[in-house]
């Protein structure tokens, strides 16, 4: 029996768990900053009333009228955040994210399509459809991505991505074009937007999002393994395509719900994760829950200053994060390590 | 410590259509150290890999206690039977520490709840492969041989009484591995633990496995002691290579030395050699 003492004092878990608070006490701040700000101010003494059901001023009222905003960007941006760190380390890509790897291109293309030709028209079939052209179009990148030699490479992965990208979304313009009757129910959708949210639209998303989240927080051992490496996987004991189909289950529900609720939106799941491992480490056990958090901090921050720049009119969340991933999307590619992570 | 560790019946194994093993029968002695050599795509790693479960046989079995290994759960048989690929991965960041402490994943349950016993087995892991004072350094910073200790120290976390290895000592110094032989055998001896390892240098594999193995277009050319396998006619039906084997002047093992096309002048000093030993 080897002596315990030789091994340094695992601090890295109190460490984990401190910013994880962090995290979590910079989520209410920006919940409480999104239900404050927007084209009209609102006191604090209007947000507290508000919040404790009061509805009698017109700032109590603006603030009630965000609150079911503020939670879809939240629910949004964690769910993204999540996939994002899913899909980063089911591919071991660092550029995997929803937006990039065409599953919300999926997801969107599928939803409109189900509009222009079927008819959907209750919100559980909205999500359904979105789910599954989600997990079609996941599973047509991955395949994509394995054509030819070397298999699924970081770069061909994100090519392919951003080829499917392409395609789905010119398919997209295609099939609304010609129908005036739905062009203008789906435009701002597919910009990626979190304003006009009702609760009757984000119901409708809510079990699939904590199924999604379920599988991905399930397979986070898996990832940790998978991050090894195949062989090494599997020789620990893992079965490899379990544990895939297990995470791409869950990042693809959790893309295909949020798609759903308020369309397309890119580069959150990209730059979360990242920043999740430079605050928390390698361990996926911890950058789940924190890009989970992270994700929804970026939203929330994101929908904030969408507000704000163009006041008194609005800027979709899509946009404003699509400002913030690029840059970042620049600087994984340009760090030495883009070949694998 | 006697026995059969491992052994192949009419083993057939390959990728896609083609077949890399062609009905490979073998037995692998337990508590021993066996080399496996060959020339390059001779079908050494495909074996490997066969014998570990991560490739599934065409045709045939693999047996190990007389079970074949794919009838056995996954966790399970990484309970017994670790592997260490040729050029394994590490996510970027990683510290020694988590590495090898992902060793334990066969051991733990469904919620992975960490244990003394699993805390006992990386603090004993690393300070076989003497990495303990590496433990909080990230794995990307260490030299080649200290990144192999590391390895060597995850799979012996996992705390299996066979370790397959393929080429661990590839891309390393001669130092490093001499090192890394040496501490596969220090763990022979303390743990019995067998070893089975691919291995490209002939002279190291003769020095260090008690049976050697040689393989040639996806079939065994010959097994058994390194003195009864690493022979002259050997040598040229395998790599097609003209070479002497002599008395290694260290051990007395069996020690190839390469002619060439402009080695027959050195030929010559073959007395000198043969005082030496």
């Amino acid at each position: 029996m080897a002596d315990v003492s030789i091994l340094p004092a695992r601090s890295g878990g109190s460490r984990r768990l401190v910013r994880l608070g962090a995290l979590l006490g910079l989520l209410v701040l920006c919940v409480l900053l999104s239900l404050g700000f927007g084209a009209r101010l609102t006191g604090w003494a209007d947000l507290r009333a508000a919040l404790t059901g009061q509805v009698e001023t017109m700032g109590q009222a603006a603030v009630a009228s965000r609150v079911p905003r503020t939670a879809l960007a939240a629910l949004a941006g964690a769910s993204l955040g999540m996939a994002g760190a899913v899909m980063q380390g089911l591919t071991r890509n660092p550029l995997a994210d929803p937006g990039i790897l065409g599953v919300n291109a999926g997801a969107a293309l599928a939803v409109v399509v189900g509009l222009a030709t079927f008819g959907l028209d209750t919100s559980g079939a909205y999500v359904r459809t979105a789910i599954f052209g989600a997990a079609v179009a996941a599973a047509g990148v991955y395949t994509i991505a394995s054509l030819g030699a070397g298999g699924a490479t970081p770069l061909k992965l994100a090519l392919g991505g951003a080829a499917l990208t392409a395609a789905l979304t010119s398919l997209t313009t295609a099939v609304i074009l010609p129908r005036g009757d739905i062009s203008g129910l789906v435009q701002s959708w597919l910009v990626g937007g979190v304003g006009g949210a009702t609760w009757g639209r984000i119901a409708p998303v809510l079990p699939f999002l904590g199924f999604g989240a379920i599988f991905s927080l399930l397979s986070a051992r898996k990832l940790n393994l998978l991050a090894l490496g195949d062989d090494t996987a599997a020789s620990l004991g893992e079965s490899v395509w379990q544990a895939r189909i297990l995470a791409a289950a869950g990042a693809v529900t959790l893309c295909g719900a949020t798609t759903a609720a308020c369309g397309p939106i890119g580069f959150v799941g990209l730059v979360v994760p990242h920043l999740c491992r430079l605050l928390l480490g390698v361990d996926y056990r911890a950058i789940l829950p924190g890009s989970a958090l992270a994700g929804a901090v970026l939203l929330l921050l994101a929908d904030i200053a969408g507000r704000l720049v163009a006041r008194p009119a609005e800027l979709d969340v899509g946009i404003v994060t699509a400002f913030v991933g690029a840059p970042v999307f620049i600087w994984i590619v340009r760090r030495k390590r883009v070949t694998a992570l | 410590m006697t026995g059969v560790a491992l052994s192949l019946e009419r083993l057939h194994a390959g990728y896609g259509e083609g077949l890399v093993l062609d009905g490979l029968d073998l037995s692998l002695p337990r508590g021993r150290i066996t080399a496996i050599v060959g020339a390059n795509a001779c079908g050494k790693s495909t074996l490997l890999r066969a014998m570990s479960r991560l490739l599934p046989p065409k045709a045939g079995r693999v047996l190990l206690d007389g079970a074949d290994i794919h009838a056995v759960a996954p966790r399970r048989l990484a309970r017994r039977l670790g592997f260490l690929p040729q050029s394994p991965v590490a996510p970027e960041g990683i510290t020694v520490l988590d590495l090898v402490s992902r060793g334990r994943h066969p051991h733990q349950g469904l919620f992975g709840r960490w244990r003394v016993a699993d805390e006992r087995a990386v603090a004993e892991a690393l300070r076989l492969t003497g990495t303990g004072d590496l433990a909080e350094r990230p794995v990307e910073d260490l030299s080649g041989g200290q990144r192999q200790r590391v390895w060597i120290a995850m799979a012996l976390a996992q705390q299996t009484d066979i370790l397959l290895l393929d080429e661990p000592t590839t891309f390393l110094d001669i130092n490093h591995q001499v090192e890394v032989l040496d501490l596969l055998t220090d763990l022979n001896r303390a743990r019995g633990t067998t070893i089975v390892m691919v291995l490209h240098d002939l002279n190291l594999a003769a020095r260090y496995a008690a049976l050697l193995v040689a393989m040639a277009d996806g079939r065994i050319h010959a097994s058994g002691r390194p003195e009864t396998v690493l022979t002259e006619p050997m040598l040229r039906a395998v790599f097609g290579l003209s070479a002497r084997v002599v008395a290694d002047p260290v051990t007395g093992k069996p020690m190839m030395i390469p002619i060439g096309r402009h080695g027959a002048r050195s030929c010559d000093a073959e007395g000198a050699m043969e005082v030496d030993s």
